[in-house]
């Protein structure tokens, strides 16, 4: 497949979006040449405001700026914008609805080598549980520019995770981002399994190798964390009647368990989840690493081949 | 002439009501006996740094700040920002009185369904311009304002209030490390430092002295008062006026429970509500 980088196109995208608007102001926290704010930074240096290394400061800066008419970006890599500035982001943003976008990069294990201080595995869970939070995780850089370009002209607050390598496209020049609606990727009838960021990739290849084995796999791809496409989730539940979650997240709170509340109660049916479980990982190259922790395609198939099992052997499950 | 006949962006700005100081001081009397009555009605609260604010309140809601009570979010207001959100009462009480809703709504403080809620939420009530009650959040957010100001070219001006308390918070010097260092010149911040905070003395809990020299040393205009003198706390304000290329803040010096014999300098009444017994004789004191 080929690759490409989630937060380059997040970079490049909001350049162009401060050319069209000028109400954008962007933050950072000193990791600007990171997150890639350093396009837009070099093009409008007097709506570029670097807090050094304060994230705290910068969410309340945003807010400030978010309540008198501005469309925020901050930026810093997921483990800081989100743990580092939780109750900044509570008070300030969530509970005055105000119209700031986090976009973070280096989300997840694939940080690789910095080790487990840098990966950012509880961000989504923090984030799904602001109310009034829009939550992305798109899955892979045409995704990302596209859902970056959406919520510039949606108002409110919003996260969205990107990665730090470069990561495999699953899109093409052209796609058309729709805000809080899933994306049936592939069709199938046998198993779903329901994927976002890195792991839609694995999910389609896991995929195709299961079809070789005569399971036939539909595959979504659910960028939207928050609000959920519940009619997706639960249309798959009713049509396949076995879901696969996969995610590079902790166990809990994460994709997992929000497409779990909703089929347990609409339309229950067996369920796996691939993702960190309940552990934090080590420093490794990325690959080494999505290996060692099981979020992989090989992974995913073991998964599918388990509720596929559960859903012949529970004959009240099959719809 | 009041601010509403001016054109825009003129440095000329007045207050709606422009009081002497004479009336500033009858007007802080005013403030402080609905504070005690909005407490004491609701049951809780927190009496003490409410009372130690009043008189920097009355100078800005009753002689500094250019509003609309009619138009809260009128784009050219000046904000005052409340960052120690537990102060709210005064703040509701300087909004009632200058009109923003009615003085009888201060009854309703603190219950279900109420606009004033315990601590301020600016989704609420208007003429409040951020939620606070997490301590140590409200420079950072008087920031973004003055911030957003600079970038449209617009006159107003920024007022935080700040407890010296909330000063332990790390997050209030990560502001103003980066207030001086982008040269945020529109904003004011004053620090209510009664010396106390919720379980005794600051100079006990975590010692903030010396704290003027911090403010200066992180790059800021300083100036000292007592925040209970109508002149000193005015001419302070129109000091930070003139101030360009830096922020400025004023450190004011005032007693908690200011205004009531035995709430002043009484770590007991700084999140306690009085007994309609004692509220009474507040009152009495305040008349």
């Amino acid at each position: 497949m080929v690759e490409a980088s989630t937060r380059e196109a997040y970079g490049r995208v909001l350049m162009e979006l401060g050319k069209q608007n000028k109400d954008i102001v962007v933050l950072d926290a000193d990791l600007s040449p990171s997150t890639m704010t350093c396009f837009f930074a070099q093009e409008f240096p007097d709506r570029f405001f670097d807090c050094g290394l304060a994230e705290q400061n910068m969410i309340g800066i945003a807010a400030g700026l978010a309540a008198s008419g501005k469309v925020v970006f901050a930026s810093s890599f997921a483990v800081f914008a989100s743990c580092r500035c939780f109750d900044q982001l509570r008070i300030c943003i969530a509970q005055q609805r105000l119209n700031v976008k986090i976009v973070a990069t280096h989300g997840g294990i694939t940080v690789g080598e910095d080790g487990i201080s840098h990966q950012g595995i509880e961000d989504l869970a923090l984030y799904c549980a602001l109310p009034g939070f829009t939550v992305i995780v798109p899955a892979d850089a045409i995704e990302a520019a596209e859902a970056v370009k959406t919520v510039a002209s949606t108002y409110g607050p919003c996260y969205i995770r990107l990665s730090r390598p470069k990561t495999p496209l699953v899109y093409q020049e052209g796609y058309q981002f729709t805000l809080g609606k899933a994306v049936v990727m592939r069709q199938g009838r046998d198993a779903t399994i329901m994927a976002n960021g890195i792991m839609v990739a694995e999910a389609l290849r896991g995929a195709d190798a299961l079809a070789r084995e005569g399971i036939d796999c539909r595959v979504i791809n659910v960028h939207t964390m928050k609000p959920l496409d519940k009619e997706a989730i639960v249309q798959a539940a009713r049509d396949t009647g076995a879901v696969v979650v996969a995610e590079e997240h902790l166990a809990h709170g994460g994709l997992g368990s929000r497409v779990a509340q909703v089929i347990a109660k609409e339309r229950p049916v067996p369920m796996e989840f691939v993702n960190l479980g309940d552990r934090y990982a080590r420093s490794g190259k990325a690959e080494e690493l999505l290996q060692r922790y099981g979020l992989t395609a090989h992974e995913i198939q073991n998964a599918v081949r388990l509720v596929v099992d559960r859903k012949k052997r529970f004959t009240s499950f099959v719809p | 002439m009041d601010c509403r006949s001016m054109p825009l962006a003129n440095p000329g700005r007045v207050n709606p009501f422009d009081l002497s100081v004479k009336e500033l001081k009858e007007m802080a009397k005013r403030l402080r006996r609905h504070v005690v009555t909005m407490i004491a009605t609701a049951g809780s609260g927190h009496p003490g740094g409410s009372l130690s604010a009043a008189d920097i309140i009355a100078a800005l809601y009753f002689k500094t700040l250019c509003y609309r009570p009619e138009d809260p979010k009128w784009p050219e207001r000046d904000r005052f920002i409340l960052s120690k959100g537990h102060a709210a009462p005064v703040l509701y009480a300087a909004l009632a009185e200058a009109g923003y809703f009615p003085v009888s709504e201060l009854a309703t403080l603190r219950k279900l369904d109420s606009r004033l809620q315990g601590h301020t939420d600016s989704q609420l009530t208007p003429g409040v311009e951020m939620s606070a009650g997490s301590l140590g959040m409200g420079l950072s957010f008087a920031i973004g304002v003055a911030l957003a100001g600079k970038l449209d070219a617009k006159s107003y001006r920024t007022y935080v209030l700040l407890s010296d308390g909330e000063c332990q918070e790390g997050q209030t010097w990560e502001a103003a490390l980066f207030a001086a260092h982008f040269r945020v010149d529109n904003l004011t911040a004053i620090v209510d430092f009664n010396g106390m905070q919720l379980s005794g003395w600051t100079r006990d809990i975590m010692n903030l002295e010396p704290f003027a020299p911090k403010w200066q040393a992180f790059g800021w205009h300083t100036i000292e008062i007592d925040g209970h003198d109508f002149d000193q706390i005015l001419s302070a304000f129109q000091e930070a006026q003139r101030v360009k290329g830096k922020p400025t803040v004023i450190v004011c010096h005032t007693i908690k429970g200011k205004g009531v014999s035995f709430m002043e300098n009484n770590v007991a009444f700084h999140g306690k509500a009085p007994t309609w017994e004692q509220a009474k004789k507040a009152l009495e004191e305040l008349e």
